[in-house]
């Protein structure tokens, strides 16, 4: 079996899902003949044809609002928006319709819709084109927001994703798209939605992460390892809803706890897990939480962009501080 | 139209004019919370076009001044003065309220309290209706104000570029809540805009039913018969405020006068008067027995509706973690 990207991963899960169920219809700019921006649909509408891979207009509002309704209708739309910082003219959508038909009719009507972008920084691209606002989802009640972090969870988590019945925000670390290769069987086998993956065991410190973050922070528990700090590794994955039991169970273990993030610090998602473990675990705590973070400012162009996005050197940095702490 | 179809909508809109003073009285006693906007004034609009398509068969979708659309979409109209007392007998269980009635039995699929936004949600309707090729259309029925709105220009241009099975109905009531179209909208025939969208249309006098009628034939035809989109300006004016807490200052009264001696359900009583369809006396005995059904029936059956239950707060939220065994594709009808 030949190794493939992450971006390869989903257009496998896309290919594979579309083969198996008629009703799943792809929509956005340039998704079609061009194959979007960074070739996710590739070849899908030439597969598929015209009626099943639907170019549209650069409007974002309609092109989620357009996924809406077809939802209602028992088709399963996967929605690209280029860019997650192209999403907020469609916020109305998600947030005011997507989100709440369900509760307004009493399970009546789903939305089973996934809203795919490209997201996070690294790629040395503008600030629209990198920054991290899942919190800004995660907030909105009847959303689930999803980030893989290879291609294995990627095929698998977006498979999940287009079989959930409700809608699903998820997010492609960009910077990643091509960085990893992983053998991902095509057998349609989805991985579950709700759920933190733990990457790798440990009993001294917990790092929680997701994203293309997950790649730094497995690099630093590695480095630890040799100094004899074993790190837990938790990818969350579904960052709504939130799988602190997970995330609980492992600061149970060890203590302590770090989380890592690209977003910006305040009201961030890793303010959230904070909070959660501070409400449910404060007594397994032997350290504060530390957050490893974006900074609380527009995204910076390129020159900058390094400075900002969580290093390698600023997680070991937390890491030592809580081990360290008395 | 004969006799009995004029009979039929000078009833609907007696029913629909009296059901909504009644809201009007239960919301100043605080029996109706969350807003209330009213459409009276308006009524020969929703009717004319629905007498024209297949109500309860063809999808529905509106804005917040949506309470006569679910009635002329063939709604339990207990059901809804349910939802408007907040209660869980309401069609969305009270968690909607006035602005977001619904009822996928009759396709309607619900007023919107998001101005214009529902224009995108027609299109979505209206593809997939076109993709699973149902004998079926979409009907969007929004205000003047909508079309200011990004979500206009960006729906129509999809509808006309996909050449979707939509009606677009634009009840122009001339006001944007306190702001006259002219002083908000630089084209104010709004038929202008649809066709620089690339939709094609026409207007009609929305006070007149008879006119709305066959204005709407004409529309209804032109989607089912796989010709596109159309978009049918109706000028209409609402009689009362924007909402309950409108001081309505912002209007001439000669001009509310005027518009007042417009009033669509006088237009069709006077003509059945004049040619004889009916007597006053059919007329009075109508509205009683509408008045009498409306409080004895209506009211009295969302004031007995029990108040939703507090443990069923957060269900409804995600389909996978509140027990829901209802998962599966949407049911249509």
């Amino acid at each position: 079996m030949s190794k493939i990207t992450l971006v390869e991963a989903v257009n496998q899960a896309l290919e594979y899902e579309m083969a198996h169920n008629n009703n799943v219809i792809i929509l956005g700019e340039d998704v079609g003949k061009n194959g979007g921006v960074f070739r996710a649909t590739l070849d899908l509408q030439s597969k598929f044809g015209e009626e099943r891979v639907l170019d549209t207009p650069l409007a974002e509002s309609m092109i989620v609002g357009t996924a809406v309704g077809m939802a209602t209708q028992g088709l399963r739309p996967v929605a690209e928006i280029q860019f997650m910082g192209f999403i907020y003219p469609a916020f109305d959508q998600i947030i005011n319709h997507a989100s709440r038909l369900r509760n307004r009719t009493r399970g009546r009507l789903h939305c089973p819709l996934v809203i795919r972008a490209p997201y996070g920084g690294g790629i040395h691209a503008p600030e629209h084109h990198s920054e991290s606002t899942e919190a800004l989802f995660a907030h909105v009640p009847g959303l689930r927001v999803v980030i893989p972090s290879s291609p294995l969870r990627a095929y698998g988590l977006l498979l999940a994703a287009i079989r959930d019945n409700d809608p699903v925000l998820f997010l492609e670390p960009k910077r990643i798209y091509r960085m990893v290769k992983q053998e991902v069987p095509n057998k349609g086998e989805a991985l579950p939605l709700d759920e933190c993956f733990v990457l790798r065991s440990g009993t001294d410190i917990t790092l929680v992460t997701w994203g293309a973050m997950v790649h730094e922070t497995m690099k630093v528990a590695e480095s630890l390892a040799l100094q004899g700090v074993e790190a837990e590794v938790i990818d969350v994955a579904t960052i709504k809803p939130l799988d602190i039991d997970t995330i609980l169970q492992s600061v149970e273990k060890t203590g302590r706890c770090v989380i890592v993030q690209e977003a910006a610090k305040t009201c961030s998602v890793g303010a959230e897990i904070a909070a959660q473990i501070a409400e449910q675990g404060l007594l397994y705590l032997c350290a504060p939480i530390q957050r490893v973070s974006g900074f609380d400012t527009v995204m910076p162009l390129f020159k900058l962009e390094d400075y900002y996005m969580p290093s390698e050197n600023r997680i070991y940095s937390a890491v030592k501080q809580t081990m360290e702490f008395a | 139209m004969d006799t009995d179809a004029r009979k039929l909508l000078l009833e609907k809109m007696l029913y629909a004019r009296r059901f909504e003073e009644r809201c009007f009285e239960a919301y100043m006693e605080r029996e109706i919370g969350g807003f209330l906007h009213l459409y009276v004034g308006q009524e020969a609009c929703v009717f004319g076009v629905m007498a024209a398509a297949r109500a309860g068969e063809d999808a529905v979708i509106t804005g917040y001044r949506d309470h006569v659309h679910g009635l002329a979409v063939g709604m339990d109209s207990k059901l809804m003065m349910a939802e408007l007392f907040g209660k869980e007998s309401g069609c969305c269980h009270g968690r909607g309220g006035s602005m977001h009635l619904f009822d996928l039995q009759k396709q309607f699929y619900g007023g919107y309290a998001i101005v214009g936004a529902p224009f995108a949600l027609a299109i979505g309707l209206a593809k997939a209706i076109q993709l699973q090729k149902r004998d079926q259309i979409a009907i969007c029925i929004l205000g003047d104000a909508a079309c200011n709105q990004g979500t206009f220009h960006e729906s129509l241009n999809m509808a006309a570029l996909w050449q979707l099975p939509v009606l677009f109905v634009c009840e122009n009531n001339l006001y944007g809540i306190g702001t006259r179209i002219d002083r908000s909208t630089a084209v104010t025939e709004l038929i202008e805009r649809a066709k620089g969208c690339g939709v094609t249309g026409a207007q009609a006098d929305g006070q007149d039913i008879e006119a709305v009628f066959e204005a709407s034939k004409v529309a209804v035809e032109h989607v089912r018969s796989g010709q596109g989109p159309y978009f049918l300006e109706l000028k209409t004016y609402r009689f009362r405020g924007h909402s309950m807490s409108d001081s309505n200052v912002y209007r001439d009264k000669s001009e509310e006068e005027q518009w007042a001696g417009r009033d669509p359900i006088q237009i069709l009583k006077n003509r059945m008067l004049e040619s004889q369809e009916i007597t006053e006396e059919e007329y009075k005995s109508l509205d009683k027995e509408i008045l009498d059904t409306i409080e004895n029936e209506v009211v009295a059956f969302a004031r007995q509706a029990p108040s939703p239950d507090v443990e069923d707060l957060e269900k409804y939220v995600l389909c996978d973690t509140d027990g829901d065994s209802e998962q599966g594709v949407n049911t249509n009808g």
